[in-house]
């Protein structure tokens, strides 16, 4: 569904991504770990084609459609969804604005439907709300789901959607992953595919994930299992990780 | 006050200067204009007039209206109220009608505080008179209508509107030029009591032409538990407009809430702030204002002056700055004159920020809806207190203005 060759970004004159290849099917999801300031966001950026992050080199498919060139906006269009990490405030703007005009994008609107969705993450109070304004960390992650509901994208890139979320919200939160995910359905019945960052890991106890990465210093260094990277990444940190012969 | 007090006072004050704003030479515009026919019904009006009015908010219909007023150039052509415990009548009527009425006249306003108010004195073309007796309470709104149809007039109206104690009175005003006019002057002077009890809300829009200068001049008094609330909406070019419309909480607790919304094209110059003298315990305020300019330039000024403890007062600016031309002002003022009083403010100017407008296109908007969506919650003030077709006009009048400007 996805294929990044050799990406090579920059933001601001310093590299960020170096040589980057990274191929997700269609039903598949994987996680990318990696330590602070390696990088992670700024592929999921450069991906969703936040202007800014300078394309070097290589290209970026999308259902093999070259998507490199293409406009934030386009991209959104064909199908790919983002959950940011840090995602700005929106002052003005409310919640129920913005669910309204992506499920309006995607065909028949109505106002029962949006209630759902909103119940579905606990946020039925927060609609009438400035976009992840005064939101807390914790809201701010449900927020970025219920957008993503709306939305309904088939690729799907998750920044840390875990880090902040409380114990009860995260069964919640890994509940809705799964449903965007499809991962209910057997991977040949899956419509769509994820990218999901996480440092400690907590979803995957209840995404069970195909593959993981760790991106280390703007490039991909390892995969694997993603149980097993993190429990490696738990008792050696990163540094089993530059060396890593896999 | 005697009348011939007010006429001399008036007289002296003839070329005084406005403290600011740029100065009018009242010569340039014409103080004549032919007499208007009344109407039975507002129906009766051109569609042209009807349709100029329905952009500040005027309804012909006179659907969901408690009264109607209607001024063209210096001819009073309707004035009618259709609830009980209201009136309606030109001003000049009211002035021969009611002995009292001077009592009420330049005390919430100096009648010397510039050469316009002045003028409005010395050369008054009517303006409407809004009374709620005591008790009364409207569930529609009152409208008022003042239009000018000749290029180049002078229009100077004077507007008293006093709530009596208890009473609940909604007003809208709206104030505009016919198509074809490009250039006059208007200069409106109102003057607000509220009474112990009462609660005024005021909605004011504005449609003038790019040459058109406009000078209100506005004061209101609040006693005991009076509240009073100003909506202005000017989202069209003119050439300059100034106002500083002054509140004064006289009694206890009395709460005072100036919203103001403004845009402005290249060659449109707009100076328009609120100020508020809390001067009885308890009292409170809260001035918001949103300005966005597309070229022009916009001055937006507050000042809250609290002069006894116990009071709490709020002022909020924000500008927008939508492109390479035009510039915004904020001023805000605090003045605290005793101890145990709680004032505070906010302002920011800018532009958009990019990171919202890429937010919101990740899902699927392009830069201009985007840009439209941020621009319409910017000016999507929080209105409390307002009826909700009152707040459906201001609405509309935003929007309307927001997306022609947007197009020009
Ligand atoms: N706008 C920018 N200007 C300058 N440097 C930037 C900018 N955005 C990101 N960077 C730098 O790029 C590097 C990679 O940042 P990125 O956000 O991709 O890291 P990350 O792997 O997501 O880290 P974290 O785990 O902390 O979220 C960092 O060193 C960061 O400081
Ligand atoms: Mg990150």
């Amino acid at each position: 569904m996805i294929e990044v060759k050799n990406l090579t970004v920059s933001i601001e004159d310093k590299l960020v991504l170096k040589d980057v290849n990274l191929h997700i099917k269609q039903g598949e999801t994987i996680i990318l770990f990696g330590p602070n300031g390696s990088g992670k966001t700024s592929l999921l950026k450069t991906i969703i084609g936040i202007p800014g992050y300078r394309i070097e080199s290589g290209r970026i498919f999308f259902n093999n459609m070259d998507i490199t060139e293409l406009a934030m906006d386009k991209r959104a269009k064909l199908g790919i969804g983002i959950a940011f990490q840090r995602p700005p405030a929106v002052r003005g703007v409310k919640l129920r604005d913005i669910l309204r005009i992506c499920i309006e994008k995607r065909g028949y609107f109505n106002e029962e439907n949006l209630n759902e969705l909103a119940n579905k993450l606990n946020l039925l109070n927060f609609l009438e709300r400035d976009i992840n304004l005064g939101f807390s960390g914790g809201e701010i992650k449900r927020s970025e789901l219920l957008q993503l509901l709306a939305q309904d994208p088939s690729f799907i890139m998750l920044d840390e959607p875990d880090s902040g979320v409380d114990l009860v919200n995260i069964n919640l939160v890994g509940k809705v992953i799964n449903e965007l995910l499809e991962r209910e359905k057997m991977a040949s019945r899956r419509k769509k595919a994820g990218l999901i960052i996480t440092h400690a890991g907590y979803i995957l106890d209840y995404v069970n994930a195909d593959r993981g990465y760790v991106m280390m210093n703007g490039t991909i260094s390892c995969s694997g299992n993603p149980r097993d990277l993190l429990e490696d990444i738990r008792t050696e940190g990163f540094e089993g990780c530059v060396t890593c012969p896999r | 006050m005697s009348a011939v007090d007010n006429r001399e006072r008036a007289k002296k004050a003839q070329n005084k200067l406005s403290a600011i704003g740029p100065d009018i030479d009242l010569n340039t515009y014409s103080a004549q204009a032919k007499e208007h026919g009344k109407v039975q019904k507002l129906k009766e009006l051109s569609d042209e007039v009807k349709e100029k009015s329905i952009s500040v908010g005027i309804d012909a219909e006179e659907a969901c209206r408690s009264g109607s007023f209607f001024q063209m150039d210096h001819s009073v052509l309707f004035s009618s109220a259709c609830q009980s415990g209201l009136e309606v009548m030109s001003s000049t009527e009211a002035l021969e009608k009611y002995d009292w009425l001077s009592d009420y006249w330049w005390k919430a306003v100096k009648v010397d505080t510039d050469k316009y108010t002045a003028a409005a004195e010395l050369h008054q073309n009517h303006g409407y008179f809004l009374r709620a007796l005591p008790g009364a309470k409207v569930e529609f709104p009152l409208q008022a209508c003042l239009y000018m149809t000749r290029e180049g007039l002078a229009q100077k109206v004077h507007n008293i509107i006093i709530a009596e104690e208890g009473s609940e009175l909604h007003i809208i005003t709206g104030c505009t030029t016919a198509p074809a006019v490009r250039t006059g002057l208007h200069i409106g002077i109102s003057e607000f009591y509220i009474k112990k009890n009462a609660h005024v809300t005021f909605t004011m829009i504005h449609n003038w032409a790019e040459n058109v200068e406009v000078r209100p001049r506005t004061g209101a008094i609040i006693e005991e538990n009076g509240v009073f609330l100003s909506n202005y909406v000017c989202m069209k070019p003119v050439k300059t407009l100034q106002m500083y419309p002054t509140a004064y909480c006289v009694g206890e607790n009395a709460t005072v809430r100036f919203n103001t919304i403004l845009s402005a094209v290249e060659g449109s110059h707009m100076d328009v702030g609120s100020r508020v003298f809390l001067s009885a315990k308890g009292s409170r305020a809260e001035l918001a204002a949103r300005a966005i300019t597309r070229g022009g330039d916009i001055v937006t000024r507050g000042h809250l002056i609290g002069e006894v403890p116990g009071i709490k007062a709020h002022l909020e600016c924000r500008g927008l700055i939508l492109s390479e031309k035009g510039s915004i002002h904020a001023i805000p003022e605090l003045e605290g004159k005793v101890n145990n009083i709680d004032m505070s403010h906010e302002a920011a100017v800018g532009k958009i920020a990019e990171e919202e407008i890429q937010y919101l296109m990740a899902r699927g908007l392009n830069n201009e809806e985007a840009t439209s969506a941020i621009i319409r919650g910017f000016l999507d003030v929080e209105i409390k207190g307002l009826p909700e077709h009152l707040k459906r006009e201001i609405k509309k009048a935003v929007e309307t203005g927001e997306r022609e400007e947007r197009l020009m």
